[in-house]
């Protein structure tokens, strides 16, 4: 025995440890290689089957013309030249553009300056902030129902105060030019508590000693927040403007119950243009190829932004 | 006397004081170094001065003027805050013209102060740099540069040191006091470190609990400590302290008595001796001679010896239980558990009172 003993230990002196230490190492690494997909896979599993299959799969289909219940038919790019000439996707292209213009700046101005106004640690400030992040919370349909209420021409909140100033009530909902920017301020209403939220942390990571060497080099209120405060922050006004981009060209909810895209497509954005020819005209392939198109803008969009603010500092 | 007078100067935050009464006089060309352990009060009087906390009663003037009613940009005042506190998206050359352009000063003199500034703290270099891009010292730098050009009226350090390492600290030490000496203005420096304190200072104001203990040269401060506080906060190792009480005086002079009764003539005037006659006796480590067991005021038990490289420190239990620390010679061949003698020098202890009051007159 003690000579089997003494061969096993020149063995493993010689071919290293022994094949029992390698099999539990092994052993041990493919446990921790099982827990960790365990852990992972649920929500992996979630994501390949609703996230990058369909991208795949929505490129695919758009090049095809295609029903949904019916077969489908390779056709390349017809789908894009035909939308590149349809006339209400072009209507609802430069709608969106419009409505991005209108929400994204306002989100972010009003957002910060709700931020500024209300960093500080008294009650009402506490108050006001939850007050202001409440509407988040909202689903679409409530915030929509509400909104109606108050433009509905016909004894709406605006137009009965309007009424009580002696003016005619303002048909926002059904005028061509009025109806975006009502949705606009529907969405503004609605939005504004993450944009104040994220600019509400930045501003509490600012350290309490800039403002103090700023006050001893004399700087004034608008001195302050112009140099020191604003780029303090700009890179989580950068994170707001590209999340709120994206989130605004996918405008759909409050323009399908409050206007239904009208009057007139006059605030037909371009996901609701997807929906009404997707799902009312089942003609998923040219919806298909609409939505990449608004994937590309959407991605054009953010990323400019990104890389113009990039450019900047360096 | 212009300068920076401070008069009963009290500050609360809600209910709790932070400021009691400090009042303190500031030469317009003098370096005060404010000394004393966390909490003291000490960077809040900084920040009184500066204009970032208000107070609650009392005067600040500056020069013979009142600021204390003034914003901070308009006190003439500069402060070096301990983190730096250099505006990050701007480079060295704009942290130090930001200042200057908001107080209206032309371009052309603004160039000229900071090109000097620069030229002073050798950080030509560094000007068109980040802050980020900055080691530790070339902050401390740049943080003094911007103080510098504002040429104000009084500088005012926030424990600068702290944040660099044994060596950096003090080179820096040496630059601050370079600068002082070449632009001759008055400059309050706060810092816990008594080294820094005692290099740098012209004089000393120790705090504690939110009053002033001492103000006075490091020379005054270690030699004549107002108080048991100043005594054990300066000098290092602390002063040693043994409870005693009043024993029959031999002579004008006060006699005390250790607590296992060893006797000791003390350089106090005997009509000094307190009404309780409990006294509390200090010694600072090189009044207490190391010889041989018996022949020495008492004896004690070596815990460990110290060495330092020119002296050594022991560390010596007293029969009474007390621990006090001794300087002994180099090379110190004393090992743990020796029993050595101690020979207490009568002349140099300081003798304090159950209220922490030095008895032993000064000078």
């Amino acid at each position: 025995m003690g000579l089997l003993c003494t061969s096993s230990i020149r063995e493993a002196a010689i071919c290293g440890p022994p094949a029992e230490m390698s099999a539990a190492g092994t052993s041990r690494d493919r446990s921790e290689a099982a827990s960790g997909i365990a852990f992972v896979g649920p929500y992996l599993v979630v994501f390949l089957v609703l996230l990058v299959y369909p991208l795949f799969s929505g490129v695919w289909l758009s090049l095809h013309k295609a029903d949904l219940f019916g077969g489908s038919e390779y056709i390349g790019g017809e789908n894009y030249t035909r939308l590149l000439r349809d006339e209400v996707f072009r209507q609802a292209v430069w709608n969106t553009v419009y409505f991005v213009l209108l929400t994204v700046p306002a989100l972010t101005v009003i957002g910060l300056a709700l931020a500024l106004a209300l960093n500080n640690a008294s009650r009402w400030s506490t108050l006001l902030r939850g007050l202001f992040f409440s509407s988040s919370v909202l689903s679409v349909t409530i915030v929509t129902l509400i909104w109606r209420m108050v433009l509905v021409p016909d004894g709406g909140l605006i137009s009965n105060a309007l009424g009580a100033l002696g003016l005619s009530p303002v048909p926002f909902l059904s005028d061509a030019k009025l109806a975006m920017p009502a949705v606009a301020i529907t969405t503004i209403w609605w939005c504004i508590g993450l944009p104040m939220m994220l600019f509400l942390a930045a501003l509490q990571q600012v350290p309490r000693e800039l403002y103090e060497a700023a006050a001893l080099d004399n700087a004034g209120r608008w001195r302050t927040l112009f140099h020191i405060t604003l780029p303090s922050i700009r890179r989580t006004a950068l994170v707001v403007v590209v999340i709120e981009i994206i989130l605004q060209f996918q405008l759909f909810g409050q323009a399908q119950i409050m206007t239904l895209g009208g009057p007139n497509n006059a605030s037909l954005p371009i996901v609701l243009f997807i929906y009404q020819i997707g799902f009312q005209r089942w003609d998923i392939g040219y919806a298909a190829a609409a939505s990449e198109i608004l994937f590309a803008i959407i991605l054009v969009a953010a990323m400019t932004q990104f890389l113009a603010s990039r450019e900047r500092r360096t | 006397m212009s300068g920076l007078a401070l008069k009963d100067v009290s500050k609360r935050f809600g209910s709790t004081p932070v400021l009691d009464r400090v009042s303190l006089d500031i030469a317009p060309d003098e370096f005060v170094v404010v000394l004393g352990p966390s909490g003291c009060g000490k960077s809040t009087l900084l920040r009184t001065v500066a204009g970032l906390e208000s107070i609650d009663s009392g005067t600040i003037e500056l020069d013979g003027k009142r600021i204390d009613p003034l914003p901070p940009g308009k006190r003439g005042v500069a402060m070096v805050f301990q983190s730096y506190a250099l505006y990050p998206h701007m480079s060295v050359r704009e942290n130090m013209a930001f200042g200057l352009v908001n107080s209206g000063v032309a371009r052309g003199e603004a160039e000229r102060r900071i090109t000097e500034a620069a030229r002073m703290l050798e950080m030509q270099h560094l000007l068109d740099r980040k802050p980020a891009e900055l080691s530790g010292g070339q902050r401390q730098r740049a943080a003094i540069g911007r103080a510098i050009v504002k040429e104000p009226k009084l500088f005012m350090f926030d424990e600068p040191l702290s944040n660099l390492d044994a060596a950096l600290r003090s080179r820096t030490r040496q630059e601050i006091a370079a600068l002082h000496r070449r632009i001759k203005t008055a400059m309050i420096f706060v810092t816990h470190d008594q080294t820094e304190a005692m290099t740098l200072a012209d004089r000393i104001v120790v705090m504690n609990q939110r009053r002033i203990e001492q103000i006075g040269t490091p020379r005054e401060v270690y030699d004549h400590p107002a108080t048991e506080f100043v005594a054990t906060f300066v000098g290092s190792p602390p002063m040693n302290i043994l409870s005693a009480t009043c024993a029959s005086p031999r002579g004008a002079m006060l006699c005390a008595a250790l607590a296992d009764g060893t006797p000791l003539e003390t350089s106090v005037p005997a009509a000094s001796a307190p009404q309780d006659g409990k006294l509390r006796i200090g010694a600072r480590p090189e009044a207490l001679r190391l010889c041989v067991s018996g022949s020495g005021d008492c004896d004690g038990k070596i815990d460990f010896v110290e060495f330092l490289g020119d002296r050594s420190y022991a560390f010596v239990s007293l029969a009474g239980g007390e621990r006090v620390v001794a300087l002994g010679g180099v090379p110190c061949t004393l090992r743990p558990g020796e029993v050595v003698g101690i020979q207490i020098d009568g002349s140099s202890v300081h003798v304090f009172d159950s209220g922490g009051r030095n008895l032993r007159p000064a000078g």
